[in-house]
């Protein structure tokens, strides 16, 4: 390569809200359920049927824009956006164009350790469209309309990104911000958090920008990586041979690592949009403003602060804690049942992410009850269990959510804190290994880590280690 | 008994006074249909056996106190484009020919809860778009004062309907002045009420911004008394308004002393009839006599509202109407390959001319580089035409005027030039665009015995001061029937 070239990014992320409720009817948003079942006339386009605008979306759509730095449009619209597919049932899509509810906000990421502003062009709300089903025995398709009316936020950036890691410094920041709002779970292989990339290459040190691409289909923080480094390389290529880039959607196929186009510019439709005649303006006053930001969560950048504060714990464990909206409840939640918060995070960062990418799963996916933990952490301080019982019992709550008190109960896990027991099954191992007594009186003090060790295995590990090691002590000194 | 001749709010009382059962009225008015409807075509379908079903329990349900509304039994026509739970609902549409909607409109619930009696569904110009109910997919409806005209439209078969004693009152629906045209030339009241006094809700949309439902009936009472039924706040409709009261039967009164009154100049231009001029500057006459202060004025942007309601109306069309796909409900075409072609056979051979015609001429409008020229323009003028009967309402209480310029045309004549037709809407249009309370009833005949209508126009939610300068009005004349609507009943 003999030029120097940047790459432009800029995105367009659409999250599905956690309200209820769809965006215009009172169906449920409930994943699954049987095809159609949560569904009424107006989210199936029945004729005569009308939309009535769920108050909840907006205050969704105002958090979010509100956390963003985003001015809110107080007097907000809604269009239609007219298109036909089966898989929406009026063919045509109620979103906004020319009023949308959030505009000119930024975020600002980090990529180690240099700050930099990500610019939001806006924040709109639509709704999202059914689904079709191919029949493979028949070959018909079928539409399952459950999905149709849930409510969604399309949060358009400036082209402000020039790396894939910035990206994703993007995309996580938004994610926990949504997050920590409640506002969705943002789960990309779910699609409840979605994103478009718009890339386009130029030499450094260009104004203008280059003809760029829109690309689909990217389902993971990985494949978001894959996508943009190639097409990045993509348009490289064609530059440097001379040709052009195309200004077309592609779609990103993860399994084999290329991208395909899906429709250049010349075939883009005329959606035709208008301001929806069925809907009346949203107004925000200052007031419904004030009450959703007074109403704002505990952000990130504070609980930091107040972890380090409150808690004096390290920087690391702090990161990772409030790096996942999830984790950091489950945190709180423990330590409010009364444990010890360094205990608390030395579990969640040692036992709880070991499992965790042992068994390749998401931090938000974890799903054993701070209650358990609480109770797990009380029975080691109480020694009622030892430490490395406890890492087995904390197995089970961590896959199957385990009553811990129940679970050592069942099993007979209970250290053996009986002095007398101890000290007869001490002496019988000192005695019945006198080459490890001679090594220790030896000099070789290590020795007496096999003894613990034989100890151990003959009470099946529930021995109280403190103890074993007082008793092991007296035992060879007198010897 | 003449219980054909009856009005809804007599024919109400005496079955509350036990005079008339409920089934014996519903009875009458199903065998006129019998004996009529051959020649009118007022109906799309009407089904006897549901309908007498209805007229038991209604009855029972009078007998047992649960009933006490003034329209408590009385049979009754519904627009077919008004959705009924478990009845077709065609529009007059091909495309819709077979829908069956699974909920009823919030209006045709406010009915139920009074206890009306449903006969059928009427027929209409295809989804509301025209002006003589020619453009139906299900045959023509006529005029019961002259077969060979037409009954207006889009709610002409409503309208002819109640001309014709086939039913008690029917429900119209009106976007360009579908209710208050076709009242007109049948010589019936009809009126549009304030756009969001009664819900949209399970109304199929043509014009979203500008549809109402509104009463069509003999007289200015039973439209006073079928408003008050069916008018009401539904949270289901975004643009429903809640009103501080619904007692549109207290307006009337026989009483216009010291109402100011506008009669707009430029409606009695060019292009109006001169007997329908003077029969309307006549009733302002009569209305003067009776106390009212009647002035003339001039309304300004009038010759604009043609052009402005055609691409908002259209382009609101375009829209609402491309759910009609062959996926989910309605018409598919039989043979196609994929589903591009499907969608474009089904919606070919599903609408009608007039509809494809507005489909277009709204897509058109709503194109990128043409909103800002059409659509964008067309939105600014009816604000404007708004703020000029802003202006005109500061000094009167109601405004009057012809509804139409001429009387009903003859069958075929308006076909052949749309534009002509849709030129005839230009009293009624500016109404819609400025969201107003309009009714048309019948003030005189013209030289061949058509009916000529009056159109009393009110500000928003002055529902009352238009129903009571009509009720004043109605008390100097009597109500006159066509010649056909006496036929059936004899032959009880």
């Amino acid at each position: 390569m003999s030029k120097q070239y940047e790459t432009v990014i800029g995105l367009e992320v659409h999250v599905e809200l956690a309200t209820k409720t769809k965006i215009f009817c009172g169906c449920s948003t409930a994943f699954g359920g049987a095809p159609n079942t949560h569904t009424c006339p107006v989210c199936t386009g029945m004729p005569g049927s009308l939309p009535v605008l769920n108050k909840q979306v907006v205050e969704y759509a105002t958090a979010v824009g509100l956390a963003t730095n985003c001015t809110i449009t107080q007097n907000c619209k809604f269009d239609r956006k007219n298109y036909f597919y089966p898989d929406n049932p009026q063919n045509y899509q109620i979103s906004q164009l020319y009023l949308p509810i959030c505009r000119n906000g930024k975020v600002e990421i980090d990529v180690d350790g240099e700050k930099k502003d990500v610019r939001i062009h806006e924040i709109h709300m639509e709704e999202d469209a059914g689904k079709l089903v191919h029949d493979p025995w028949t070959g018909d398709s079928l539409v399952d309309f459950n999905r149709s009316g849930v409510p969604l936020i399309e949060i358009v950036s400036e082209p402000d990104m020039r790396s894939a890691d910035e990206v994703i410094a993007y995309l996580e920041k938004l994610r926990l911000i949504i997050q920590y709002l409640g506002a969705s779970d943002c789960k990309l292989q779910e699609g409840s958090m979605r994103a478009d990339v718009n890339l386009s290459v130029r030499e450094v040190g260009a104004e203008e920008f280059g003809t760029r691409t829109e690309m689909k289909n990217l389902n993971s923080f990985k494949a978001i990586k894959r996508a943009i480094e190639g097409e990045m390389e993509r348009q490289i290529d064609l530059i440097e041979a001379g040709e052009k880039v195309v200004q077309e959607t592609r779609r990103w196929d993860d399994t084999k690592g290329a991208s395909y186009a899906m429709r250049s510019k010349e075939d883009a439709q005329d959606y035709r949009y208008f301001p929806d005649p069925d809907l009346v303006p949203v107004e925000i006053s200052d007031e419904w403003i004030e009450e959703i930001r007074s109403a704002q969560p505990e952000f990130r950048d504070e609980k930091m602060k107040r972890y380090k504060e409150e808690y004096d714990l390290p920087d690391y464990d702090i990161d990772i804690i409030t790096g996942s909206k999830h984790l950091a409840d489950l945190f709180e939640a423990t330590i409010a049942l009364g444990s010890d918060p360094k205990e608390v995070s030395n579990w969640l960062m040692g036992e709880t992410m070991r499992l965790v990418n042992e068994s390749e799963m998401e931090i938000d996916d974890v799903a054993f009850s701070p209650e358990h933990l609480a109770k797990l952490i009380e029975m080691i301080k109480g020694n009622e269990i030892n430490r490395k019982v406890g890492k087995e019992v904390f197995e089970k709550i961590f896959s199957e959510n385990v009553d811990p008190v129940a679970y050592v109960e069942e099993h007979g896990l209970k250290s053996m804190n009986d002095e007398g027991a101890l000290r007869a099954t001490i002496e019988k191992i000192v005695a019945d290994n006198p080459k490890s007594v001679e090594d220790y009186k030896a000099g070789k003090k290590k020795a007496i880590g096999f003894l613990v060790g034989q100890t151990m295995k003959a009470t099946q590990g529930k021995a109280n280690p403190g103890i074993v090691n007082q008793i092991l002590n007296e035992i060879l000194a007198n010897i | 008994m003449n219980i054909l001749g009856l009005t809804a709010l007599e024919l109400g009382r005496k079955i509350k006074e036990k005079e008339i059962s409920v089934v014996e009225a519903t009875k009458a008015a199903l065998h006129q249909i019998k004996a009529v409807d051959g020649d009118i075509h007022g109906f799309v379908s009407y089904d006897e056996e549901s309908a007498l079903k209805r007229a038991q329990e209604v009855q029972k349900g009078i007998e047992e106190g649960k009933y006490t509304g003034p329209l408590a039994g009385v049979p009754m026509a519904i627009k077919d484009n008004i959705c009924t739970k478990g009845y077709t609902t065609t529009c007059s549409s091909k495309i819709l020919e077979n829908f069956v909607p699974t909920y009823s409109a919030q209006a045709i619930e406010n009915l139920m809860d009074a206890g009306v009696v449903f006969l059928g569904k009427t027929n209409m110009d295809e989804f509301a778009m025209g002006s003589t109910t020619e453009t139906s997919a299900f045959g023509v409806t006529r005029n019961p004062w002259d077969t060979n005209k037409v009954p207006g439209g889009s709610s002409g078969g409503s309208a002819a309907a109640v001309a014709a004693n086939e039913c008690f009152m029917a429900l119209g629906s009106d976007t360009g002045g579908s209710i208050r045209q076709p009242s007109s030339y049948c010589g019936v009241t009809g009126m549009k009420p304030t756009y969001g006094t009664v819900s949209r809700y399970g109304l199929i949309a043509y014009g979203s911004s500008l549809d109402q439902i509104g009463p069509i009936a003999k007289d200015v009472s039973d439209c006073a008394a079928l408003l008050e039924t069916i008018a009401s706040y539904d949270a289901k409709d975004s643009t429903s308004v809640k009103l501080d009261a619904y007692d549109f039967t207290s307006a009337l009164v026989d009483d216009v002393k010291g109402l100011k009154i506008g009669i707009p100049r430029d409606y009695f231009g060019e292009g109006l009839d001169s007997e329908v001029g003077q029969a309307v500057k006549n009733a302002a006459k009569v209305l003067e006599e009776k106390g009212a202060i009647v002035e003339e004025f001039d309304l300004g942007l009038v010759e604009y509202a043609i052009p402005a309601y055609y691409v908002i109306a259209s382009a609101e069309a375009s829209s609402n109407l491309s759910r009609f796909d062959g996926v989910k409900y309605g018409y598919r075409a039989k043979d196609y390959e994929g589903l591009h072609d499907m969608y474009k056979k089904t919606r070919s051979e599903g609408f009608g001319p007039e509809v494809k015609r507005r489909i277009m001429l709204g897509s058109f409008v709503l194109s990128s580089g043409y909103y800002d020229a059409y659509y964008l323009k067309a939105l600014r003028t009816k604000a404007l035409i708004k703020k000029e009967f802003d202006k005109a309402f500061e000094k009167y209480d109601v405004i009057l005027g012809p509804v139409a310029p001429t009387t009903a045309p003859k069958i075929g004549d308006s076909l052949s030039d749309p534009i002509k037709m849709y030129l005839g809407d230009i009293y009624t249009i500016s109404v819609n665009l400025a969201g107003l309370p309009g009714m048309s009833l019948p003030c005189g005949k013209d030289s061949n015995g058509m009916p000529i209508g009056l159109q009393i126009i009110g500000d928003c939610f002055q529902e009352k001061k238009v129903i009571r300068a009509a009720y004043a009005f109605e008390q100097t004349r009597t109500y006159e029937a066509p010649e056909i609507a006496k036929g059936g009943a004899e032959h009880e």
